[in-house]
């Protein structure tokens, strides 16, 4: 048995014989016998073949993988158009009496290379689209259809890398799962391989040898065992067989209510980093978004992100949630989460120290403009506003006098705003402690279980160290939660989790009964603790 | 010759959908547009390849310079198309 490792595009499992693919390399002669203007026109005559092949596929894509993913056809055949492309081509035969397959080939490569230098890991990705084209241009040339990338038996495609249109030409009835060397999680490829919901793993160093030996693709693992022992083999079929039971299972709890058996309704949100998520999020059935990491755009960004761009950004998450409740965090940077144009210290005790709403607090041009954004995009669907790390009365008061100037500022310049929710996260201790003084300010809590365990218990999550004496369901942390509740309730707060104990499937039933109205968890543990919730009695005794 | 800035607001930027977009826009004007990135290099608007080597990402300013042909007419539809679309 052989193991390799890899970067996992999707979670599942795939068991079957590996196919090696191999393009057609074909000989391609450098010098040419014909004039220039003869190569000019064999490639023109290849070129136009080429824009009606993608002219076909897109249709094909259109069908298969919707309007977004099927859109990369066009843009193939509108750069088979391109003036600079055609340019260099023409140079090419012209200087150099190139056959118009070696002038297609190498003006492919300087196009991608110039591609792969940008600083952007988008546009480094759309260097394999420049290759994609000249390679399909030079297989026309050389009289090959592209065809047959997997044989009769259905198997898992193994490739040192798959153009957009290889994958889209895969037979999905044949296509157990595949593998690649190169590739981003950037790549078209990545993406249709989420959308086709097929298990891939990419960045895998392979044999030539692997072709026609029996793998196990585990994508929750990252890794392909080639030859798997049978006790693996087994074990693997009976996981993958489960995978099926699951997905059929949750699928059926889609657009179900989250009730338990005698009655009690509670909301489950999912916990978001980006927009990206957002369609996981909905795809999974969420009832909303309960909490927006907003830092995410921060810690993607190479300096302070404008109010416009995060407005952009903050508007199409409450557009596509189409009026179901955003709860959006405001900036939690510093400890773990750095940026490096923050210019932040070093700090000794980075989780004690300058960051979430202490930095908020003292560096209002940055809040000022996060608030400003969030409020803008309160327009467009249900927004609600989240402080973090709050430890006092009165940093709330501040926040809301800063959110109060906002509003004004706004408001005077008529720009529309919709009705706000203000929050905060609860996760300190001294949070939980003068709970029913915080409660009087806002509209709802939200109980970030990570930190206020860690805080409670003094134990620092990220020392190996500690595991054996760091307990998730310490009673402690437990009754500051039940605490927390009881208090919220007293002066009419909604009180959610969504720390990573709301989705603890033990705890459920104790949340629950606590009265939390509110989990959210990230998109896939949805439907599971949908179902976990519907299998609940609270008015039976607790076991 | 007519001027205007812009700034994008597409999150991911003017990626290969837009840029497409933009120059079949581009192309069904008489006039010559030319799209430069904010202290970056300057593309005409027809030529794929070019915009979207300019690499123009969310929150940078493009300016779009429409000369020749109906320029009042170019300028407006080219506003509209960055509104609408980046």
């Amino acid at each position: 048995m052989q193991v390799a490792t890899g970067k996992s595009i999707l979670n599942g499992i795939a068991i079957g014989p590996l196919r090696i693919y191999r393009r057609a390399a074909a000989q391609t002669e450098v010098s040419s016998t014909l004039t220039p203007q003869e190569e000019w026109a064999r490639f023109d005559t290849a070129r136009v073949k080429a824009q009606e092949q993608l002219k076909e596929l897109y249709r094909k894509a259109l069908d298969e993988v919707g309007e977004d993913n099927a859109a990369i056809f066009e843009i193939h055949q509108m750069m088979l158009d391109d003036e600079d492309y055609l340019d260099a081509v023409k140079g090419i035969l012209e200087t150099q009496g190139a056959t118009a397959e070696y002038a297609v080939t190498t003006t492919g490569k300087n196009f991608a290379a110039a591609f792969a230098a940008m600083d952007d890991a988008y546009m480094q990705a759309r260097a394999s689209d420049v290759k994609d084209i000249s390679q399909r241009v030079v297989n026309i040339l050389n009289g090959q259809a592209q065809s047959g990338i997997l044989g009769e038996q259905p198997a898992i495609l193994v490739a040192d890398d798959l153009t957009p249109s290889e994958t889209v030409q895969l037979d999905k009835s044949k296509l157990l799962g595949f593998i690649t060397r190169h590739g981003s999680s950037n790549s078209h490829t990545a993406i249709l391989a989420r959308t086709m919901n097929v298990p891939a793993l990419i960045g895998v160093d392979f044999d030539q040898d692997w072709d026609g030996r029996t793998a196990v693709l585990d994508g929750y693992n990252h890794c392909v065992y080639v030859d798997p022992a049978p006790q693996l083999l087994s074990s693997m079929q009976k996981k993958q067989q489960e995978d099926l039971k699951q997905e059929s299972l949750l699928q059926g709890l889609k657009k179900k209510p989250n009730v338990t058996l005698d009655g009690t309704k509670v909301n489950v949100y999912a916990n978001i980093g980006n927009v990206g998520d957002v369609g996981l999020a909905l795809q999974n059935d969420a009832g909303g978004i309960g909490l927006f990491r907003s830092e995410f755009i921060y810690l993607d960004a190479k300096d302070f992100p404008s109010e416009e761009t995060q407005f952009a950004i903050y508007k199409r998450v409450v557009e596509t949630m189409a009026g179901k409740k955003v709860v959006i965090r405001t900036l939690d940077i510093g400890a773990d989460k750095q940026a490096p144009y923050f210019g932040l210290d070093k700090e000794e005790n980075p989780a004690l120290g300058y960051r979430a709403i202490r930095i908020c607090l003292t560096r209002q041009d940055i809040f000022l403009q996060q608030l400003r954004a969030i409020l803008r995009a309160s327009a467009y669907g249900a927004v609600a506003i989240m402080f973090p790390m709050i430890i006092s009365v009165r940093e709330v008061r501040d926040a809301k006098e800063l959110l109060e100037k906002c509003k004004a500022q706004l408001r005077q310049q008529g720009v529309p705003m919709g009705e706000v929710e203000v929050g905060i996260m609860i996760e300190t201790p001294a949070a939980v402690m003068i709970a029913d003084e915080l409660a009087q300010e806002v509209d709802f809590f939200s109980v970030g279980t990570n930190d206020l365990t860690q805080y409670t218990l003094a134990i620092d999550r990220q020392n190996p160290k500690l595991d054996a004496f760091y307990d998730p369901h310490h009673p402690a942390v437990l009754r500051m939660i039940r605490e927390t509740v009881e208090a919220g309730h007293r002066h009419g707060c909604w009180v959610g989790i969504c720390g990573e104990l709301g989705a603890d499937l033990t705890l459920t039933e104790t949340f629950l009964r606590m009265g939390v109205d509110e989990l959210s968890v990230s998109p896939p543990a949805v439907l599971p603790l949908r179902k976990r919730i519907r299998s609940l009695d609270l008015s039976k005794n607790e076991k | 010759m007519k001027q205007f800035e812009y700034i994008i607001t597409d999150p991911v930027g003017i990626h290969a959908r837009p840029a497409g977009l933009l120059v079949k826009a581009a192309k069904a004007l008489n006039s010559t547009v030319t799209i430069q990135k904010a202290g970056g290099k300057a593309a005409a608007a027809t030529k794929l390849m070019a915009v979207m080597g300019l690499g123009v990402k969310c929150g940078d300013t493009v300016t779009v310079t429409v000369e020749g042909g109906d320029e009042e007419a170019a300028q407006k539809a080219m506003e509209q198309f960055f509104k609408e679309n980046l």
